[in-house]
This record gives structure tokens, C-alpha cells and sequence, in this order.
């Protein structure tokens, strides 16, 4: 056997590399926000948030694809939460474990793992088209909430196990029914998980382009939508448009930094959010 | 009730992605939309062989799988293993904020600081390529091995773990002997998490693969990956026509492959459960 | 010469065109044209709504087709197949030529090669020459630029250059005319195609056997890479659509088209 300096030396340079590339990552988020914010700070002023784009989307703001976003993930966790939260009700609570629930579980782990892009023929095929919804708010915000689905029960059903068996049996031994522990107690309880799992599939939602692409989301529209079967704009695709299809591209660089500076911030703001709000959870409930 | 709208969902999902797809196999035969080497499907006649996007496919995806799987694993080892408790603290979120960067960005930014700077370094005449492709959908692969092999590794008991170093293995020793080879089939889980989520990336690839129909000779040649693909025509295939069928069907062929990947994933996580 | 009989014959029967909010959809290539007429046309008639979006020539007739748009820009004609679809639906596509427009080679600012022959082109497009040295230029890798298959221009280019053959799956894709000028002046083996109106100072267009493609050249004949512009209708136009076609021809719509880099009709 070797000697244990060489062993211990062996191991310091390892955990090196295992050290670096862990915070290679950090790297890797930190370079991608600092471009962004160098080179897209200048663009963000009062105007460029609040004005609608003008000159063909070579100047002005940004505030319909401001306004669609938010419509749009909104409308997707509108959505996504009711049926999520009974989902996960029904499977953490209600349903005895064997093949159904297996297979429903396998189902979502799979609609978990559909591409994007193939969420956007969905939804193209089948509200666009064949529920006559048109390229609107409604159909982006159904395709997107279609796709935040497994985002949201997966939390769910994890704040609902953190629930202590305890709270449901105090309940049901004061002669509540199992609905009504659920109601009350159960689902209150897990409700700050569920809301971390919420805001994480709603940044999503904000970030996500390929699913809007043909149901929701257009190139430019004159004016705010009026409607939910109003046509959108909206942040990601508006990045996309410029920076491949604008009129100007070299000239609108700066809106283009500038979009995805408002884009990141709003996303990595409710992530961040998320992630601080569950570390305090975490703490809460080892106590 | 609810339960069932997930599966519904995804039952809807195959039926509308096989209804709209089936109908161009009456103007090609399955074995020429797969392995036809040409995609034109605006020429007249138009060919529609997805061949060269199937291969832009694999060959961005095990690009990425190179460069995301150690650098996934190796975070977990550290993150789980070596970090000390408050680090971790900081390194698990920073890989979390990895993960949501919106792939657009990942791809604005792919466009426009990483090309020119591929250009210059490697004098190659294009930076918008594979590798560049690749390069970027490895850092958006490695938030969902990472978070995977550190379940994997935390799973693994602690009584392995002490027994080891009781018989005087060193740290490093412990976790290549004993700790990894527990956890490795929750590795091999996401493993092929990580590669699902590369095939099924669309922005990333639309933007910065090049977005040439053929099959690549180099990892600096261009791609068009069947997501971009689908992505970049849509929009211009007319309702219900041949072109609008085949970028369904090709949607068919990617569903396939990542719910493949999946279905490999979930019985790995199984029989690990076991 | 059947195809426009056959619109004539359509326009007969047609209903009248829906007019209101005027929607512009289709060729970025009209696109400048079409919005510097369009702000003209609304400065002097208040309470017009008009929007306009790009997409290609391609989307533009799906547009036309479904019903979307109330004008399609156009850089190609109507094709057979998008016309057997519009009469399926029951529209009426009237073509309105409204400007030339002339799609140069261009090339890096530092690329030394002046003049390619129309042969060399359509040989650096099918993936024949890949080389700049075959041309007479530095030893370097030719990349090849074309536009994505939904825009006008690509058809222009593959009927005018190709005569119809395929551009070479080896060439990347662009989804605009930006996107393509802007690769192209940070490439500096690359070639492209693109309306002259887009040309900007990180490139160099190339002349084509001889002859530079210019607004003088494009219309006396002598550059052959050229084209007509259209917008297209369902049905005859009526009530502010028509009144904003014919803004666009008048002089002073002209003098816009010019002003948008394109080539006026006369």
C-alpha cells in the first residue's frame, strides 16, 4: 500500500478538482449575469420599462412583452395550482399505493420530461387549433400551465409529507373527517411549501420561449391585450425576435441586453426568493 | 379526478402528436422520414428525411453529456461529500440559479459572447456550432444531474460510509471505493435525466447550433437539431399541410426518445429503491 | 399566365374584403418599406389603425390564407400550392406590385473577392467550391449563409441563381435579413444573399458577372438578380386599404420606398 502522504496528497488534489468544478457552476451563473448586466444596464430606464416599441421594435420600451409575460405565467399557475394541489392531495393522501398510483405517477414523471418545443405542438394542435383558441393569451397561458403541472405537484406532495403524522391524527381524533383534516389542517400546514414550489413554476413559466412560440406569443403587437384571446408579446420571444429577426440587430444590441436583464432579474428574483424562503422552511421544521 | 389530468394530459399529448404526425407517412414511408439523409421540405418536391436532424441531435446531446456529466457528478461529490455544511450553502443555490437562467438567455448569451469568442480562439470559420451548442446545453444539464447524484449520495448510509474510514481509507478513498458505487445507480438516474433534458432543449440549439441540415464531420461543424427544427418552421408550415405534418411527426420521433430516456431513468430509481 | 387568369376569374365572385384595421404580415424584406409608408400613411390619416409584423413571405400567406391579415408583403409571387389553399378557403389573393428590389452576394468587409460569376454562386451554394482560394481569394473556408426556407428571398435566390437546385445542406440559416447581414460581418470566410436595402457597412456586396447590383442597374435590366415586390389582398381592396395601397404608389409613397432602400417602380 502506498504511503499515506501520496494517499492524502492524492486526495487533496481531487477535492480540488471537485471543489472547482462545483463552483464552476457559480462561475458559469455569475459570467452569464455580469454580461447581461454590463452590457444591458444602460438600455433599463423608466421609458424602456413603461413605453410601448416603436420604429419597428428598434426603440421605445418594452411593456407589452412585460405585460404578456406576466399574463401568461400567471395564467399558467392559474391554472397549474388547483389541479396540482389535488393531484397531490389525492396522491399523498387519499390514494392506497399499488398499480394506479404508480401509474399516474409515471405519467408525470414523464410529462416532466416532455420537451418543451413538443409542449408547443401540443398546445398548437389542440387549444390553438382544435379548441378554436386561436394564437392567444388563454392558449400560451393553458400550454405553459399544462407544462408546470409536474413542477407543481412534485412540491406539493413534498410539503405534504413534511406534514407530521401527528397533525392528522390530532385532527381526526377530535372527530374530523378526512376531508376536513385535509381542508384545515393538512393543507395549511404544507401551504408554505406548496408556495415555493409555486413561485419556482411560475419563474419558469416567465422564462420559458418554445411553448409559447406558436400558441401565445407574436412577433409585435401595437397595442396592450385587451383580452385573454388577445395575441402577446412577451419577454423570451421577444429576446429571440430581436436578436435574430429584428430589423436592426447590430443597433438594437442594447434592447436585447436589456430585455434579458429584466428577464433574469424577474426570474432569478422569484428563484431566489423560492430558494431562501424553503432554506427557512427547512430550518423551521427541523426544530 | 384530478389525478387522472396529468395522465390525460399526457395520453393528449401522444394522440394530438400522432394524429397531426401520421398523415405525412402517406407521402414518405417511415424508413425514408428516418433515415433520409435530405430535408427540404419546402423544394418541390420536397424531401422530408430527418436523418441529419436525428444525428444533429445525438451528436449535441453526447457532446453536452461529456462536458455536463463530470462536472454534474464532481459538484454533487463536493457539494454532498467534501463541503463543509455553510458552503454547501452557497454552492447547492448557485447551481439551483444555474438551472433557471430562461434558455433564451442561455442562448442570446451563446450568441453573442461565446461565438465570436470561439471564432477568435479556434480561427474556425463559424462559432455558431455543435460544440458551441453543446457547450451551453451542458451547463443547463448539470443543475438536474447534480441535484440527482446528491439525493443518490445522500441515500447512501452513513454506516458505509464510517465503516471505511474505520479501516483506514482516506476521504477520497471512501467516496471512490464505497459512497459512488452505492449511489451509482441514482448516478446512471441522472445521467440520463441530464441527457433527456439536452434532446428536448429547443432556444439554446435554435440559436446557436448554425442550424445546417446535415450530418457534422467536426464539433465545430453546424447542426439543426430536430428541436430547432421543429422550431424555427412552424411558424411558415401552412395548417394541416405535408411540411406541417412532418415537423409533427418529427416531434413524434423526439417525444419518443425522451420518454425512452425516461422510462430507462425511472427503472434504474426503482430497482435502487429496492 | 393561367394562375393570374384564374385570380382575375376568382375576383369576380369574391366577396367583398373586410376593411377596418388594416394588418400587415409576410416579407421582412417589405418590411421597411411597408413601415415607413405605413407611420406616413397614419401621420396623415388620424384614427387609422395599422400594425405590421414580419415572418417571411411564406407566413405572410398563411396569414392571407387563414384569414389573419388583411395584407400580405410579398417578395416572390404566389406559388401553386398557396393558391389552391386560398381557394380552398374561399380568399382571393390580388397581387400589387410596389417596388423592385435587387438581392446582392455580399460578403466580410475584408473578403477580397470584387466579382463572382453567376455560375461560381450557384457552384458556392450547392457545396461544388468551398474554398475562397478557388476564386481567387486567400486560402479560407467558405461558409455559407442562406435565409431560412420561409422567406421570398430564398425562393428569389433558388430560381434566379440555383435554377432551382439545392442550396447545400452544409449552409447555416438565418431567420431574417438582420440576422444574416449581422453573422456575416462578424465571419469573415462567409457569403450570403439579401435585399439591397439591408446592406450595411460590415459588409461588401460582390457584383455578379460584372455588374454591380444597384438601384440604376436593377432598373435598366442590367443586373438580373432582381425583383418585384407585392402586396397582396384578398379580393380587390377596398375603403383604407385601398387608399393605402394607392399611397403607397403615389409619388410620395414612392419617394418613401426609396427612402426605405428600396427601388422605385419607375
Amino acid at each position: 500500500m502506498k504511503s499515506i502522504q501520496s494517499r492524502l496528497l492524492k486526495q487533496k488534489i481531487m477535492f480540488g478538482l471537485f471543489r472547482s468544478a462545483a463552483w464552476l457552476n457559480g462561475l458559469a451563473v455569475l459570467v452569464v449575469i455580469y454580461f447581461i448586466a454590463a452590457r444591458g444596464l444602460s438600455a433599463i430606464s423608466f421609458e424602456f420599462l413603461t413605453a410601448m416599441p416603436l420604429d419597428s421594435m428598434t426603440k421605445g420600451g418594452i411593456l407589452p412583452c412585460i405585460i404578456g409575460t406576466f399574463g401568461l405565467s400567471v395564467g399558467a399557475v392559474l391554472f397549474a395550482l388547483p389541479v396540482g394541489i389535488a393531484t397531490a392531495v389525492y396522491l399523498n393522501e387519499y390514494a392506497k399505493p399499488g398499480k394506479l398510483v404508480d401509474f399516474i405517477r409515471f405519467a408525470i414523471s414523464n410529462l416532466a420530461g416532455v420537451p418543451s418545443i413538443v409542449f408547443g405542438l401540443f398546445g398548437l394542435a389542440f387549444f390553438c387549433i382544435m379548441l378554436h383558441m386561436g394564437v392567444s393569451l388563454l392558449a400560451g397561458a393553458l400550454t405553459l400551465g399544462v407544462m408546470s403541472l409536474p413542477v407543481i405537484i412534485g412540491a406539493s406532495e413534498e410539503a405534504l409529507k413534511a406534514v407530521p403524522r401527528t397533525y392528522r391524527e390530532a385532527s381526526m381524533g377530535i372527530g374530523a373527517t378526512q376531508w376536513q383534516t385535509i381542508y384545515r389542517v393538512v393543507v395549511p400546514a404544507a401551504l408554505p411549501g406548496i408556495l415555493t414550489g409555486t413561485i419556482l413554476a411560475l419563474s419558469r413559466a416567465a422564462g420559458e420561449t418554445a411553448p409559447i412560440m406558436f400558441t401565445g406569443a407574436v412577433f409585435f403587437t401595437p397595442e396592450l391585450p385587451r383580452s385573454i384571446m388577445s395575441e402577446v408579446m412577451a419577454l423570451p420571444y421577444h429576446i429571440y425576435v430581436l436578436a435574430t429577426s429584428g430589423l436592426d440587430i447590430e443597433q438594437t444590441r442594447p434592447m436585447q441586453y436589456g430585455t434579458s436583464l429584466v428577464l433574469i432579474a424577474l426570474v432569478l428574483g422569484m428563484n431566489l426568493f423560492a430558494i431562501i424562503l424553503r432554506q427557512k422552511l427547512r430550518k423551521k421544521l427541523n426544530l | 379526478m384530478t389525478a387522472f389530468v396529468s395522465v390525460t394530459i399526457l395520453g393528449l399529448i401522444m394522440i394530438f402528436l400522432i394524429k397531426e404526425g401520421l398523415p405525412i407517412f402517406s407521402h414518405v414511408s417511415v424508413k425514408e422520414f428516418i433515415f433520409g439523409k435530405f430535408w427540404y421540405p419546402t423544394d418541390d418536391p420536397p424531401a422530408y428525411g430527418i436523418f441529419p436532424l436525428i444525428v444533429g441531435t445525438f451528436s449535441v446531446t453526447l457532446l453536452s453529456t461529456v462536458i455536463s456529466v463530470p462536472l454534474g457528478v464532481m459538484s454533487a461529490i463536493y457539494i454532498a461529500e467534501i463541503a463543509r455544511e455553510r458552503l454547501a450553502a452557497i454552492a447547492k443555490p448557485m447551481v439551483e440559479l444555474l438551472a433557471s437562467i430562461p434558455s433564451v438567455v442561455v442562448g442570446f448569451f451563446g450568441m453573442v459572447v461565446v461565438s465570436p469568442f470561439l471564432q477568435d480562439t479556434f480561427d474556425i470559420p463559424s462559432g455558431l456550432n455543435l460544440f458551441n451548442a453543446a457547450l451551453m446545453l451542458a451547463f443547463m444539464a448539470v443543475p438536474t444531474i447534480c441535484s440527482v447524484t446528491e439525493d443518490a449520495l445522500r441515500s447512501v448510509p452513513k454506516s458505509l460510509r464510517e465503516g471505511s474510514l474505520a479501516l483506514g481509507a482516506t476521504h477520497l478513498e471512501t467516496i471512490a471505493r464505497i459512497t459512488v458505487p452505492a449511489a451509482v445507480s441514482g448516478i446512471s438516474t441522472a445521467v440520463i435525466l441530464g441527457m433527456s433534458r439536452a434532446v428536448g432543449e429547443t432556444m439554446v440549439v435554435l440559436m446557436v447550433a448554425g442550424g445546417a441540415a446535415m450530418s457534422p464531420s467536426s464539433i465545430f461543424d453546424p447542426v439543426r437539431p430536430m428541436p430547432a427544427s421543429i422550431a424555427a418552421e412552424m411558424g411558415e408550415a401552412p395548417f394541416g399541410a405535408e411540411h406541417y405534418n412532418a415537423l409533427f411527426a418529427t416531434g413524434v420521433v423526439l417525444f419518443l426518445f425522451t420518454l425512452v430516456f425516461n422510462v430507462c431513468a425511472a427503472r434504474i430509481a426503482r430497482r435502487y429503491k429496492r | 399566365m393561367k394562375k393570374i387568369i384564374l385570380l382575375l376569374a376568382l375576383v369576380m365572385f369574391s366577396t367583398p374584403a373586410f376593411a377596418g384595421k388594416i394588418e400587415i404580415k409576410g416579407s421582412t424584406t417589405v418590411l421597411p418599406l411597408a413601415q415607413k409608408t405605413m407611420e406616413a400613411y397614419m401621420a396623415l390619416n388620424k384614427g387609422t389603425v395599422i400594425t405590421l409584423s414580419g415572418g417571411g413571405t411564406g407566413n405572410g400567406f398563411k396569414a392571407l390564407i387563414d384569414g389573419t391579415t388583411t395584407i400580405c408583403n410579398a417578395s416572390r409571387f404566389i406559388k401553386d400550392k398557396e393558391v389552391k389553399a386560398a381557394v380552398e378557403k374561399n380568399i382571393v389573393p390580388v397581387a400589387h406590385r410596389v417596388a423592385l428590389d435587387c438581392i446582392v452576394p455580399i460578403v466580410h468587409k475584408n473578403n477580397p473577392v470584387k466579382n463572382l460569376t453567376k455560375v461560381q454562386l450557384k457552384e458556392i451554394y450547392t457545396g461544388k467550391i468551398t474554398n475562397w482560394k478557388e476564386l481567387g481569394g486567400p486560402d479560407m473556408k467558405i461558409v455559407v449563409i442562406a435565409r431560412d426556407s420561409s422567406s421570398g428571398t430564398f425562393d428569389a435566390w433558388k430560381e434566379m441563381v440555383m435554377d432551382e437546385e439545392r442550396v447545400t445542406p452544409a449552409a447555416l440559416t438565418q431567420p431574417s435579413n438582420g440576422g444574416l447581414v449581422t453573422q456575416i460581418g462578424s465571419t469573415k470566410g462567409a457569403i450570403g444573399y439579401i435585399a439591397l436595402g439591408y446592406v450595411t457597412k460590415a459588409v461588401k456586396i460582390v457584383s455578379v458577372d460584372g455588374v454591380m447590383g444597384s438601384d440604376k442597374t436593377a432598373k435598366n435590366g442590367q443586373y438580373k438578380i432582381s425583383r418585384p415586390l407585392f402586396m397582396f389582398t384578398n379580393g380587390w381592396p377596398e375603403g383604407e386599404t385601398l387608399d393605402y395601397i394607392n399611397f403607397v404608389l403615389s409619388p410620395k409613397g414612392q419617394a418613401l420606398v426609396k427612402a426605405a432602400g428600396s427601388i422605385t417602380l419607375n
